[in-house]
């Protein structure tokens, strides 16, 4: 497995606050990995280390490594704008611009001077939302608003958007806790596509979710790293007494 | 996007256990044939091959369990592996009845053969149809056509008994056959379950397609 983001004994404060505790691990390139674990647990705090979301927090303070194709992506010198387009980002709740869909997704294609020209734009723009499986139901209304589409919609919006600034990695926290089975199902399906071409992490509270999309699943606990398994032996042999407890509801 | 994430799954799941029971059929017939051509190199041969049948359970048996885990199937995505996973095993165990009437083709095949072979591969050629229209009735899903198969059962029934009196009949006025006509004997009950397995096989279509258990009932 060629690795794609290699954590090494990375712990994470918010003040006096642990909460990530030495976590040390390995996410291949072009496979889906999921987090789960109950509320609390660290695992969104540690999807957020992974771009350095958490920067915007002042109290907020980690330590250990982060290397993203062997570079440190907690260095000094890192270009935080250049390392959050290449790590990309999907939010639990869908976060359209009060723009145009055309405009939400040509929005970082523009600022980051992506494009040659107007058909350039719009053809890069195409193929986001050809990508995120959004371009025939929108095709004909791009210029209307982006509240217009449904919420499964414009988490699609909100997941062309990422694309098209052309990230290798998405960090995607709970993207379908908000929506309904069907559109869950078309987000899964999405992630499971997306993964042919992009290092996909994926935060979510729904373990069968986890079950369904990802390769791999890690486990946390208290800001722990309990297990790390592909989600095959997680699921059905998982090592860990703790981890058996969480999956099977014995919790407590 | 016109595919589920499950439906590939189930696609090799379904493929499986097609290879699974034509390799079982084809086991089936070359038992039969080592018999009644009384070629022993041939048995062998079954006996061989049902270590591949073995494995291929195995690999079914996987493949059911990580959709059940990770799939987490409902409704008739859930009957699908079910039926499977209840399938596999039944095929199996007539593979071992093939591997059996092999074995005893092994023990007879160098003694005077004692009475022309009609009824039983008549029996096996009922039986080996019956295996066939089950496996396509399983693909096609098609509930009414497996009912009609495990009326083809009696028939099978009806030989076995035949076949036992006749053979019976032999032992008592020849009691120097009473080896080789056990081992017909053997074949025969072989068959008669064979016969019993295909009926299970049929019933589970049915499930799959009708999500009823007609399983010990009138049908």
């Amino acid at each position: 497995m060629q690795s794609k983001i290699s954590i090494s004994n990375l712990n994470f404060y918010y003040g006096k606050e642990q909460a990530l505790h030495d976590i040390t691990l390995e996410i291949p390139e072009r496979e889906v990995v999921a987090f789960i674990g109950p509320s609390g647990c660290g695992k969104s705090t540690f999807l957020r280390t992974l771009n350095r979301m958490n920067d915007t927090i002042p109290i907020a303070k980690a330590d250990g490594t982060v290397l993203i194709d062997g570079n440190d992506i907690y260095a000094p010198n890192t270009d935080v704008v250049a390392l959050r387009r290449k790590v990309g980002m999907v939010f639990q709740k869908s976060n359209p611009f009060p723009k145009s869909i055309f405009e939400n997704v040509a929005y970082g294609i523009r600022i980051n001077r992506m494009h040659e020209n107007k058909a350039d734009l719009a053809r890069q723009v195409e193929k986001a939302l050809r990508d995120a499986a959004l371009w025939e139901e929108v095709k004909d209304r791009l210029n209307t608003s982006a509240f217009g589409l449904s919420g499964g919609q414009q988490q699609r919006l909100c997941i062309a958007r990422a694309l098209a600034v052309q990230p290798e990695v998405i960090l995607m926290d709970e993207p379908a806790s908000a929506l309904d089975p069907i559109a869950t199902q078309k987000i899964e399906e999405l992630i499971v596509e997306l993964k042919k071409q992009y290092t996909i992490v994926i935060v979510t509270h729904n373990m069968q979710q986890a079950a369904r999309v990802s390769d791999r699943t890690a486990f946390f606990m208290l800001g722990k790293l309990v297990e790390y398994n592909t989600t095959q032996k997680m699921f059905t042999s998982p090592d860990e007494r703790l981890t058996e407890d969480y999956l099977t509801g014995r919790f407590g | 996007m016109e595919h589920r994430i499950i439906d590939q799954q189930l696609d090799v799941l379904r493929d499986k256990l097609l290879l699974l029971g034509g390799t079982t059929e084809k086991a089936l017939h070359r038992a039969m044939q080592s018999l009644t051509e009384r070629d022993s190199d041939l048995a062998r041969q079954v006996l061989e091959e049902d270590k591949i049948i073995n494995q291929m359970e195995l690999e079914i048996d996987r493949l059911s369990v990580e959709i059940l885990a990770l799939q987490q199937p409902a409704a008739h995505d859930l009957r699908f592996v079910i039926a499977v996973a209840k399938i596999t095993p039944i095929l199996e165990r007539i593979a071992d009845h093939a591997t059996n009437i092999a074995d005893a083709a092994i023990k007879i095949n160098d003694e005077p053969q004692l009475k022309s072979y009609i009824d039983l591969p008549a029996m096996a050629t009922t039986a080996a149809e019956m295996l066939r229209t089950a496996l396509d009735a399983f693909t096609a899903e098609d509930a009414m056509v497996s009912r009609e198969i495990i009326k083809q059962d009696e028939l099978i029934d009806a030989s076995y008994k035949r076949v036992f009196n006749e053979l019976i009949e032999i032992m008592i006025d020849n009691p120097s056959t009473t080896a080789s006509a056990a081992q017909l004997l053997f074949v025969a009950k072989h068959l008669e379950r064979i016969g019993d397995y295909v009926k299970d096989i049929c019933e589970l279509n049915v499930y799959l397609r009708e999500a009823a258990f007609i399983k010990h009932s009138k049908k």
